[in-house]
């Protein structure tokens, strides 16, 4: 079946459904390829989905997609073994039109997200997997799939074939990845009755919160934990660079267990009934590690682009965009009758002059500096927790004294200078 | 109530679906390699589904429960797995996260 399409899509998930949606919206032969069985079979986050750039696809897509929550409040732990500090914000502008975000299923919501790209003219197959891109002079010019006579031909390739593309490797656009370029995550998502999941986070009808989990929950490693509320289902996760696991040998599900039975959690997950374990990788490298996005014939879009932003567990939103940017690439590719790496070079400036390039840049070292030093995880995390218990603890001692105490806890006179440092490089790094 | 609470990894596989290949996708190149020249085994500790197993001298690769998240591919000390994606169609299949 030696087809020519317009375009050809490699990989349903936002980034290349979003694609996809705009491309064939605008009246352009689209292919969207999938490899499981259908889109989101593969796909894994930890489920929260930003309404802004979703909305700049589908417009109120919220009065039809399949969400679970809007997220109403947002906490942070900072852990300790026994104890957490917390900040976090709830608003009820959140809880109302238009939104902030919302939890999703992936493999519920991709699947939805797809059928939309279809209604607009999109064709999409699943079950074949993109063995590789085809070149000529240069240029690549279609796709070699592992259905029998699976060549398929178009103007311009898109590959938003995630985390791990192969396909970008392939081409040259990025080496192989190292270990503390990528995350290793793993969640499970775990049944409890609606009502049950309302009463513990404080919520009503139709609303959602996400707790991000720092420190303890990932044993002091670098990497995160979070605890979602879908509508009866939470989903718990813990990821860390994978070059953090290999360096502390820690099994991934076993720190996952860690996190289900730290008392700060368990209670949120009493008589839950896991019914999920996934496995996912997310792209941590940042700016750093960003490939080359744009070629003869083809773009990167996506996590295969690297578009994660570690600090804010924002990926899903950034995908979105860059989706849409290629597709608008396309579009004045197609106007130009050139599809060369100059003319879709396009895709490139649009991405790094939006929010999605000033933010890659804006952490380009954060993500490298709290690897690099750990005693922000290992070390401060639980200095800051202990000074809370000093300072809050009614034991007949004066403030003054306590605040002495808590300060002379921090160290050396050394100590303290470096502890001064380290502020203000975690200041620098993330201003 | 007896509680469910999935804290083996056998456990927490038992709740995915997989529609595994008769063909595995993960390709130890070199025996000798993890043999000779490996004495960590790293990736019997990373993987989080526990597809790679050491049996005394040759590493077992259980492809059938693999999630396809790539790690064992980038952490390999030795780059020694050959990772392809399964067959389109097959492999894991995630129902809801």
């Amino acid at each position: 079946m030696s087809e020519k399409f317009d375009v050809i899509v490699v990989g349903a998930g936002p980034a290349g459904i979003s694609c996809a949606y705009e491309l064939a919206k605008a009246g352009v032969n689209v292919l969207l390829i999938e490899r499981g069985e259908y889109p989101g079979s593969k796909n894994v986050m930890g489920g929260v989905l930003y309404r802004k750039m979703m909305e700049d696809v589908i417009p109120e897509f919220w009065k039809e997609a399949p969400l679970e929550r809007p997220v109403v409040e947002q906490r942070f732990m900072m852990m300790d073994k026994e104890s957490a500090i917390t900040v976090g914000y709830k608003g009820m502008e959140w809880g109302q039109e238009p939104y902030n975000n919302f939890t999703v299923l992936r493999a519920k919501f991709d699947q939805w997200f797809a059928g939309k790209a279809v209604e607009q003219g999109a064709l999409l197959v699943n079950e074949t997997v993109v063995l590789e891109c085809i070149v000529e002079n240069g240029k690549v010019v279609g796709v070699r799939t592992d259905r029998p006579d699976g060549d398929l031909y178009a103007d311009v390739v898109v590959l938003a074939d995630g985390v791990n593309s192969l396909l970008a490797k392939s081409l040259g656009f990025h080496k192989e990845f190292r270990p503390d370029e990528v995350a290793l995550a793993t969640m499970e998502i775990i049944k409890l009755d609606k009502k049950t999941i309302e009463d513990r986070f404080n919520l009503e009808e139709n609303q959602g919160t996400t707790i991000e989990l720092f420190g303890d929950a990932t044993k002091g490693i670098l990497g995160t934990g979070f605890l979602y509320t879908n509508k009866d289902t939470l989903s718990l996760g813990v990821g860390s660079l994978l070059s953090g696991l290999i360096k502390h040998k820690i099994k991934p599900y076993e720190l996952l267990e860690y996190v289900k039975n730290h008392p700060m959690i368990r209670p949120y997950i009493a008589g839950g009934e896991p019914v999920e374990y996934l496995a996912h990788m997310i792209p941590e490298g940042g700016y750093k590690s960003m490939p080359k996005v744009a070629g003869n014939g083809v773009l990167v879009v996506g996590d295969a682009a690297q578009l994660v932003n570690a600090i804010h567990r924002e990926g899903s939103n950034l995908a979105m965009k860059s989706g849409q940017f290629a597709a608008e690439a396309v579009l004045l590719a197609k106007e130009r009758d050139d599809y060369s790496e100059t003319t879709l070079n396009h895709y490139k400036t649009r991405l790094m002059s939006s929010f999605v390039g000033q933010d890659m840049k804006k952490y380009k070292d954060s993500t490298h500096h709290f690897d690099k030093f750990p005693q922000y995880f290992e070390k401060y995390i639980p200095m800051a927790n202990k000074a809370m218990s000093q300072m809050f603890t009614v034991d007949g001692t004066s403030k003054w004294d306590k605040q002495k105490k808590i300060w002379r806890d921090v160290g050396t006179a050394g100590e303290k200078l470096k502890l001064a440092r380290d502020a203000y490089r975690a200041w620098k790094v993330m201003k | 109530m007896s509680e469910k609470k999935c804290q083996t990894i056998e456990e927490k596989q038992y709740l995915v679906r997989f529609n595994a290949d008769t063909k595995s996708h993960l390709t130890v190149m070199d025996a000798d390699v993890c043999l000779n020249h490996c004495p960590d085994k790293i990736c019997t500790i990373f993987c989080p589904a526990e597809v790679y197993k050491w049996e005394e001298i040759r590493m077992h690769v259980g492809y059938e429960g693999c999630h396809e998240c790539g790690s064992c591919r980038i952490g390999c000390p030795h780059q020694n797995i050959k990772w392809e994606y399964p067959k389109g169609g097959h492999g894991i299949v995630f129902r809801l996260g």
